[in-house]
């Protein structure tokens, strides 16, 4: 029986080792409990990411929830015309930019959820220097993806070591390593958030169902000894 | 006039719906004085459990369809709207996502409990078909609700599936074309998938619960040790004396079991609602694409020891139908086992290491097959060319293919090692162990 254990323990194991995809994935250290990271997070991914990517099932009134007040919200992340009970929706017609750009950019909202926050962190990393494509850029962690480094002017220029697979700096952009690094921490952070909203609620409720059920386990417990006892 | 003085007579309001409805009686013939035997273990639970599953599935069930819209362009937003603006949507949502997964768990068990103490035998031969029937209800039910979040595991998982129809000799695009109402899974798909989940098989599983608890209360239960408690009853009371009444006594006995399990429901939903991509994939939370094929399809866990079947058996003059058709097989052939078994005893305590055997045998290949049928079956490589016959095959499909033996040997060989299977003496009543 014992060996029976172990033998579907590797086999659960060697599933996880497989699962992973080939290109390597940084830790993206984000901090969900961390409102003022998820407010800067909010912030690069509205002036960066909203003109392309749409979040159309986040709602501006969601940020209310990491800490922005009603006035934040109005005065600098919404665009003109919008209420704040809209959904971060863009004006790029969809057809439009599949001509543009070979692919429509992909909708945000459950990105955390299909990719994994790990990918999104690496990605925002993972741009180089490509003259052999039209857009002048490519990505480690995703070949080929249609997407420029949005965020160019922040990291600076990579380039890829094509015999180690290594990227490193050939133009300093306007902040540093480890500065840009926390950029990205901030919007990987908010984008997990965004992908579902409630995460940190349901997992504070969790605490107290359990809770309230580990309780409810002694009284049973206790009331079936109680009517038990005389069955022999 | 003097009043007939008899037991079943109550007073006040539950007599005045007495005379009219058979309220006291019922509860008496199925619960206060329905006698179970004394010595249920921990396996005789997950019968109630499902039982609680079932309408608890129904319940989020119909707060689901208050705010989802069976259609093609809206189905993926509708599911995400429920999670975020309908106020404690998630909740209803992960409870129902998680309900079904664990459905298919405790249902395992339930039946492994059956095959463990032979309670198909008789007299309990329809109380296991009626079981059977209701497992693959519940397989239909949990195929068609997994195409409504219209992501890509929904679709791509719904058009595998649908093909296997095409694989019927003779008539089979049509009859899968048919099943779609489209050329391709599409709205049409969409919404009669929705039919058949929300009303036609939650209906049918309702009825056929119904019948297996019929045939469960008119025959008893059996128990760990297989022996019939109705064999030994009190003389003036008629009671069987290792018997004891339903409620209070399992009642408050399952009331634990069901403790513990939304202990591991709960935990599930508020901390790990995804249970690592084996609940609800990745991939589904990508809306539906039929241009865009997702790089490996696999379907939920709980169909995939019978989807390694599929896989496993190799393409015949080119028709997958061997492989459909070992599929069928491998669910419809539990309905069997009453008369496959020809062991003169019903419980494994007694039934012999031969038979013990087997059944290890048969839950190992059930979890291998599990396993293998989550991952591509290039997972582990291929064999060395050099190999004679093996050389350059997938080592999974070769393993799937030996446990595929084995999982039918179990059944198809139960004639013969249930009667060679030496026994043991059965005691004449139940013990307490």
């Amino acid at each position: 029986m014992k060996k029976i254990i172990i033998f579907i323990l590797l086999l659960i194991q060697s599933s996880f080792i497989f699962a992973s995809e080939e290109v390597y994935l940084e830790k993206a250290p984000i901090d969900l409990s961390d409102q003022p990271s998820l407010q800067k997070g909010a912030r690069t991914f509205i002036n960066y990411c909203l003109n392309c990517h749409s979040a159309k099932y986040m709602r501006y009134n969601k940020l209310l929830d990491i800490g922005l007040s009603k006035k934040d919200i109005k005065e600098n992340l919404l665009f003109t015309g919008k209420k704040i009970g809209d959904p971060m929706e863009i004006s790029m017609p969809v057809k439009e930019s599949k001509k543009w750009f070979g692919a429509t950019p992909p909708d945000l909202s459950v990105t955390a959820r299909s990719r994994g926050s790990d990918w999104i962190y690496s990605y925002m990393k993972g741009f180089y220097r490509d003259s052999s494509r039209e857009i002048g850029w490519n990505n480690l962690v995703y070949a080929n993806s249609a997407m420029p480094h949005i965020l160019w002017e922040l990291q600076g220029e990579q380039e890829l070591d094509k015999n180690t697979g290594k990227l490193s700096l050939i133009k300093a952009g306007k902040l540093n390593q480890k500065e840009y690094d926390s950029v990205i921490t901030d919007l990987t952070n908010f984008i997990t958030y965004m992908s579902e909203p409630d995460q940190l609620k349901r997992k504070k409720m969790g605490f107290y169902v359990v809770g309230f059920l580990l309780l409810l386990l002694v009284l049973t417990i206790k009331l079936k000894k109680e009517f038990w006892k005389d069955i022999k | 006039m003097a009043k007939k003085i008899d037991s079943q007579d109550s007073a006040g309001f539950i007599g005045w719906i007495d005379e009219r409805f058979p309220l006291s009686s019922f509860i008496k013939n199925h619960l206060t004085e329905y006698y179970a035997p004394k010595n249920f273990n921990f396996w005789y639970l997950f019968g109630a459990l499902a039982l609680f599953v079932f309408v608890m599935q129904i319940l989020t069930g119909i707060f689901l369809t208050m705010h989802y819209k069976p259609d093609a362009a809206q189905a993926f937003a509708s599911v995400e709207y429920i999670m975020r603006d309908v106020s404690f949507g998630w909740l209803i949502r992960y409870m129902h996502s998680t309900g079904s997964s664990l459905f298919f768990v405790v249902i395992y068990l339930h039946m492994f409990k059956s095959l463990m103490y032979g309670s198909y035998q008789k007299p309990r031969e329809l109380l296991w078909i009626f079981g059977v029937a209701i497992f693959l209800a519940l397989m239909a039910e949990a195929f068609f609700g997994y195409l409504l979040p219209w992501g890509q595991m929904s679709y791509w998982g719904a058009q595998v599936i649908v093909n296997l129809f095409a694989a019927v000799p003779f008539i089979g695009p049509d009859l899968a074309e048919w099943v779609r109402g489209d050329y391709l899974i599409s709205d049409a798909t969409l919404n009669r998938f929705f039919a058949f989940h929300v009303i036609a098989l939650p209906l049918a599983l309702a009825g056929l619960i119904l019948t297996h608890l019929i045939a469960l209360h008119e025959v008893g239960s059996n128990n760990p040790d297989g022996v019939e408690i109705k064999n030994y009853k009190d003389k003036k009371t008629g009671i069987p004396l290792d018997g004891i009444p339903f409620h209070p006594y399992y009642t408050v006995k399952d009331l634990i079991g069901l403790t513990v399990f939304l202990i591991v429901f709960a935990s599930i939903i508020f901390f790990a609602p995804e249970m690592g991509g084996y609940f609800l994939e990745a991939n589904n939370f990508i809306p539906a694409d039929p241009l865009v094929t997702p790089s490996h399809i696999a379907p939920v866990w709980y169909f995939t020891p019978f989807y390694s079947i599929l896989r496993a058996v190799p393409p015949i003059l080119n028709s997958q139908f061997p492989g459909v058709a070992a599929m069928g097989l491998s669910v419809i052939i539990f309905a069997f086992v009453p008369w496959l078994d020809k062991s003169p005893v019903r419980s494994i305590r007694y039934k012999g290491i031969l038979f013990k055997k087997w059944l290890g045998a048969f839950v190992v290949s059930f979890i291998i097959l599990g396993y293998l049928g989550t991952v591509p079956s290039t997972i582990w490589g291929q064999f060395p060319n050099v190999l004679p016959l093996l050389g350059g095959s997938d080592v999974a499909t070769v393993v799937a293919r030996i446990f595929t033996i084995v999982y039918f040997s179990f059944f198809i060989l139960m004639p013969i090692y249930s009667k060679k299977s030496i026994t043991k003496p059965v005691p004449t009543r139940v013990t307490m162990k």
